[in-house]
């Protein structure tokens, strides 16, 4: 069956987008991830234009968010103080990100710019939780035991001024990192379509040794209204969120995300993460194919004096 | 049920030949007359390209030329005129980049001709291009007129180039025929992503080679429908839309999880 999609103006298949949304929306739950740094890859493939692409991305990225961050209130596993400080540097991340954007747009450097990032942001996630989880799972298949790091170690963010307390989260730690790291998630969330997740978590745990349970709903809290924030502005300076597109994205993916979830408690921890490497790495090596193969038309047309 | 959405749209402008008051007195020149029945063509939304039939007249035509098939008539439906920018990729440490670019001035979005005869048949490069006629000879003033003619012109035929590929520019050999002697019938393609805006319809009268007359007339093509609402409401009130989309996430979001609790 197909649709029209009012902002892509193009017709597309309505079975490819929920199968496309659920598709995703399961290995999010399965994750648990936002599941944007898919989406906007696949809709690019899908002949969908980057830049519309990127916006509903956004989109898209609130209603999995909004769900996930609800169950994780009610749990009680949300650090609302340290969501707020992380929502305050995104929100200037991400406007500096939608003017770079729009700054792009114009001078035709969008789409290169958006698979460049996928393609660094995705390698390196994707290749550093490979060699973790590969690890992982030998020390585990060899019997001994996983070292963990000491909550009380310190490394130099710990030294920073402007300390603030978390209680959520039983930390005491300088602003300045929490804010840059809500504005760099903001930034490419802007650019890239991305609630930032599969960043946001491993800097979390890793740089600011916040507990892994808070850290889930602490991200998926932050990254609603981030991407809130950019959907809002894509809709305002470029036009380019389709609602149409994002919603039919978002019925697969809510629906696909309660089944991942479940498939995703029979697997391993590290067997969990290195498949999602492995799918992060797959996305980022197609991405990279593209910007090396010879494209079949060298020539390009677009509007000129487009303010986005 | 596969492939792209093919909502079958088919839209006919039924053109009433407008027969001039013929006048007694003679000798007359030959003239030409294209009419609109409707000035305004909604397309909806599942649109999938159509064919659009304009019909005209001669005046006082020659029964004798007419018998011999030496009266031509070339209709042309051209789009309004936007500035372009033409980019050409080039490969910088092995990535494709787009590199050069060249900036058009008023380059009609699309340009539909219809011909009774291939156009070499009918008359002389040379009054084609006096006349501007033809996606070929349309001539496209680029921004930077300090570039140099070798760039212009290649990036003037990759804009030719990539309008055709697209079907916003395109011929249609033998697409108007003559009904009687005086009445015929053009047929012009309308792409699928036909731009919306004032068209201009003309016909050109030609006589064994020889440019007569023209005749022109408006057509207003614009898109209608529920699509076309939400394409209107987003740039008209682009930060309700905005609120809006946010609010239909945020209410998936909730609905999924009531609908499909796990915890």
């Amino acid at each position: 069956m197909g649709i029209y999609l009012p902002i892509a103006e193009i017709s597309v298949n309505v079975f490819v987008l929920l199968a496309m949304g659920a598709a995703v929306g399961f290995l999010s739950g399965m994750f648990g991830v936002g599941g944007g740094f898919l989406i906007t890859p696949l809709l690019i493939f899908y002949n969908i234009p980057p830049a519309i692409a990127v916006a509903t991305g956004a989109n898209q990225v609130i209603a999995s968010s909004f769900s996930g961050a609800l169950s994780h209130m009610k749990r009680g596993t949300l650090d609302f103080k340290l969501g707020g400080v992380l929502l305050a540097g995104g929100i200037v991340g991400s406007t500096g990100g939608i003017y770079v954007f729009a700054i792009l747009r114009r001078l035709g450097q969008l789409d290169l710019f958006i698979s460049l990032l996928y393609v660094v942001l995705l390698g390196t996630v994707g290749g550093l939780m490979l060699v973790e989880s590969v690890n992982a799972l030998r020390a585990t298949r060899s019997g001994a035991a996983p070292v963990l790091k000491k909550s009380g170690q310190h490394n130099w963010i710990h030294r920073l001024p402007l300390k603030m307390r978390f209680r959520a989260s039983k930390l005491f730690v300088s602003v300045i990192p929490v804010l840059g790291l809500g504005a760099g998630i903001g930034f490419l969330s802007s650019i890239m379509g991305v609630g930032g997740g599969f960043i946001m978590v491993p800097a979390l745990i890793y740089l600011l040794k916040v507990p892994t349970n808070v850290v889930i709903g602490t991200s998926l809290f932050q990254i609603i209204f981030t991407s809130a924030y950019t959907t809002l502005v894509h809709a305002t300076t470029n036009q380019t969120v389709d609602v149409m597109l994002a919603f039919l994205l978002m019925a697969g993916g809510v629906a696909g995300a309660q089944y991942g979830a479940k498939a995703g408690q029979r697997l391993r921890g590290e067997q969990l993460r290195a498949l999602l490497a492995l799918l992060v790495l797959a996305v980022a090596i197609r991405l990279a194919i593209d910007l090396f193969v010879t494209p079949p038309n060298l020539y390009s047309l677009s509007g000129a004096g487009l303010s986005g | 049920m596969k492939g792209p959405g093919t909502f079958a749209a088919a839209i006919f402008l039924s053109l009433l030949a407008v027969v001039m008051p013929t006048k007694a007195q003679t000798p007359l020149t030959e003239g030409i007359q294209i009419g609109l029945s409707t000035d305004n063509v909604s397309i909806t939304a599942g649109f999938s390209g159509a064919d659009l039939t304009i019909f005209g007249s001669l005046e006082n035509p020659d029964p004798l030329v007419a018998r011999q098939g030496r009266y031509d008539v070339i209709v042309v439906l051209e789009g309004p005129a936007k500035p372009v920018v033409v980019r050409r990729k080039d490969r910088v440490l092995g990535v494709w980049v787009n590199l050069d670019s060249e900036t058009f001035e008023n380059v009609p979005v699309s340009y539909s001709v219809a011909t009774t005869r291939p156009l070499q048949d009918i008359t002389e490069p040379n009054s084609y291009k006096q006349l501007s006629l033809g996606a070929s000879n349309l001539y496209m003033q680029p921004a930077d007129a300090g570039d140099s003619p070798a760039t212009i012109e290649e990036f003037t035929a990759a804009l030719r180039e990539r309008k055709a590929a697209a079907g916003l520019y395109s011929e249609n050999v033998g697409g108007v025929q003559f009904l009687s002697q005086n009445l015929f019938r053009a047929t012009v393609r309308l792409a699928p992503n036909v731009p919306v805006g004032t068209h201009k319809a003309r016909a050109f009268l030609f006589k064994s080679g020889l440019f007569i007359k023209e005749s022109s007339a408006q057509l207003e093509i614009r898109k209608s429908g529920f699509e076309q609402s939400i394409f209107r409401v987003a740039h008209d009130y682009s930060f309700l839309y905005g609120v809006f989309a946010i609010s239909l996430a945020m209410i998936t979001g909730w609905l999924g999880r009531l609908v499909f609790r796990r915890d």
